[in-house]
């Protein structure tokens, strides 16, 4: 038995503790493009800002591979699969075969067309090489624009400017953080982050970058022109298909994969950004880019590669990210649209304070804590166990929610439940 | 293994399990005078009493056999001990991105912003003795550290 994956960040780590949870012996080759140990991704704003070393960064201990007896290939890529003769082709031509595959290669930056893309000092940001290309024309005084107010494009603006760089951020939507808030809380989180020093231009996009060989400023679609020393696009990411293509593996918008994160040819698993699986609120599968997603998913695609049938009931957005102090923890449907919802808000705009649950059929399928986060789980395993909140809906919302506040039947069910306490 | 089990009919609502657990986790071990005497920024507590009179019970972390924020953690730093099954959050390397405290089921992880921001949380006292502070303070034995309770409070 040959266990190859395809990928190095959190769905693959993920799968090598699944597998080795069960098969100790069989050998593990991990394939990455990138030539560096594990990390954490999302850390790279904080590396960016040097609140984190690149030691700090690691997202296991230096000892994973060996503990684990991984043999890697880092710093190569795997370019084809193919399924009948199950072999990966890396790009320097070695043919690895494997017996069972897990394709993790995460997500891609999506990069919409505008004219100057190929002009020196534009930049994507979900690596750690985006990193330390920006660090090396970076300093206290230049400017930066930063396309898309998402969590990367904030998470990039907070990091820069704390290095004394005067940050312009442009979105399409109507407001930052369009995927993870509404309007109410947009707003809030937009005039912390402009008391900060950064700046705004909303309902527009950029239609050029500007300048020589390297980007001097853009033009946005609202007629404004900006200078900049340095643009950052950050508008979302995609699923990395790319080495599945041109094989039999179904491909939709990502790898589509069942419960078992297998994809639709055996023995070949697919697991976190790259892949589409089941989403418990939509009730559909969808591609949900976020890190406890990607190890759940790996987790479980290496103990079924391992032969120990596990099945991820699901996953679902959500997200937990802070800007200058100000944290937020927000979940599901966050800004219902059609019949049949039901919303519970309480917004205090000058305490920068906003909680707003959202509830369909007496089910919380959605919420927004900002600046009170304190137990914000309660209410994320409430959506995944899908509990009837019609007994204590209207404590949902108070400062000291908790588990007194549940139906005392429920509340020692639930109390019980830490020693069966499954992949959330 | 062996966790801490509330049994909410003994709670009294004293809150001293909160009082202990700061202690058991200050630099001056276990010294409840000391602890809120000379400590300048005493730590915050990994219990939690919640009360609606005359319903009280205390709560922690279940230290879960799958441990959602052990998956969660972005940096890796939140671990369950394959051997313990204790749960701990190694600080040093924790950014406090509460990416831990959206999953936690129990609503038991909490936000320490004394210093570097860490998430702070229940780890069974597992340096420290043979029971969890909470577990050996409580007056009215509201608490139990066990395997497994039954409904009438025995194993």
């Amino acid at each position: 038995m040959h266990y190859v994956i395809i990928g190095n960040s959190a769905a693959a780590v993920g799968a090598v503790e699944g597998i080795r949870k069960v098969d100790k012996e069989n050998p593990i080759t991990l394939i990455s493009d990138e030539p560096y140990h594990t990390y954490s991704r999302p850390l790279i704003s904080y590396f960016l800002a040097g609140k984190v070393t690149e030691e700090k960064m690691l997202y296991r201990g230096q000892d994973f591979y060996q503990k684990n007896t991984v043999t890697t290939l880092l710093g190569q890529k795997a370019i084809a699969i193919d399924t009948d003769s199950k072999e990966v082709r890396l790009e320097n031509n070695e043919v690895l075969v494997y017996d069972k595959l897990l394709v993790a290669t995460g997500g891609t930056p999506f990069i919409p067309p505008m004219a100057g893309l190929e002009k020196k000092n534009v930049f994507t940001f979900i690596k750690k090489d985006d990193v330390k290309a920006i660090s090396k024309v970076v300093a206290t005084g230049k400017k930066a624009v930063i396309v898309g107010a998402g969590l990367i494009g904030l998470k990039a603006a907070e990091g820069l400017s704390s290095l004394g760089v005067d940050v312009t951020i442009v979105e399409l939507a109507n407001r930052v953080l369009s995927a993870i808030l509404d309007e109410d809380g947009a707003d809030i989180v937009r005039k912390h982050l402009e008391k900060r020093g950064i700046k705004f231009e909303l309902n527009t996009s950029v239609e050029a970058i500007t300048g020589g060989e390297e980007a001097q400023g853009v033009t946005l679609k609202n007629g404004k022109s900006i200078s900049a020393d340095l643009v950052i696009v950050a508008v979302g990411v995609r699923p990395n298909t790319e080495v599945a293509e041109n094989s039999k593996i179904a491909v939709n918008r990502g790898i589509v994969i069942d419960e078992k994160c297998q994809t639709s040819i055996q023995s070949v698993y697919a697991a976190g950004d790259v892949a589409e699986g089941y989403d418990l609120i939509f009730a559909q599968n969808r591609v949900l880019p976020i890190l406890p997603n990607a190890y759940c998913q790996g987790e479980t695609a290496g103990l079924n590669m391992a032969g120990s049938e596990s099945i991820f009931s699901g996953g679902f957005a959500m997200n937990s990210i802070g800007f200058y102090g100000l944290p937020m923890i927000t979940a599901g449907i966050v800004k219902p649209e059609g019949n049949g919802y039901e919303v519970l808000v309480e917004l205090v705009p000058e305490q920068s304070l906003y909680k707003k649950i959202i509830l369909k059929d007496n089910i919380v399928v959605g919420f927004i804590y900002l600046n009170k986060v304190d137990r914000a789980g309660i209410i994320t395993s409430l959506i995944r166990e899908k509990t009837n909140v019609v007994d204590f809906k209207e404590k949902l919302l108070k400062d000291s929610f908790g588990y007194i506040d549940l139906p005392q039947q429920l509340r020692k069910s639930k109390l019980l439940k830490g020693d069966s306490m499954s992949c959330w | 293994m062996k966790r801490v089990y509330a049994r909410e009919e003994y709670c009294v609502g004293c809150k001293l399990c909160e009082i202990y657990c700061i202690a058991a986790h200050s630099k001056y071990k276990n010294d409840l005078v000391k602890t809120f005497k000379k400590e300048a920024n005493p730590p915050i507590s990994r219990i939690l009493v919640e009360e609606s009179r005359p319903v009280s019970f205390a709560l922690q972390c279940r230290h879960c056999e799958d441990a959602p924020c052990t998956k969660a953690c972005i940096v890796g730093a939140m671990q369950k001990n394959p051997k313990t099954g204790v749960v701990t959050n190694e600080e040093e390397r924790c950014v406090g991105c509460w990416t831990c405290v959206l999953v936690c089921p129990f609503g038991a992880i909490t936000r320490d912003e004394r210093g570097h921001k860490v998430a702070s949380k229940c780890d069974l006292c597992s340096d420290n003795s043979q029971m969890p502070a909470c577990v050996e303070h409580c007056p009215n034995r509201a608490l139990v550290y066990s395997e497994y309770v039954s409904n009438n409070g025995t194993k």
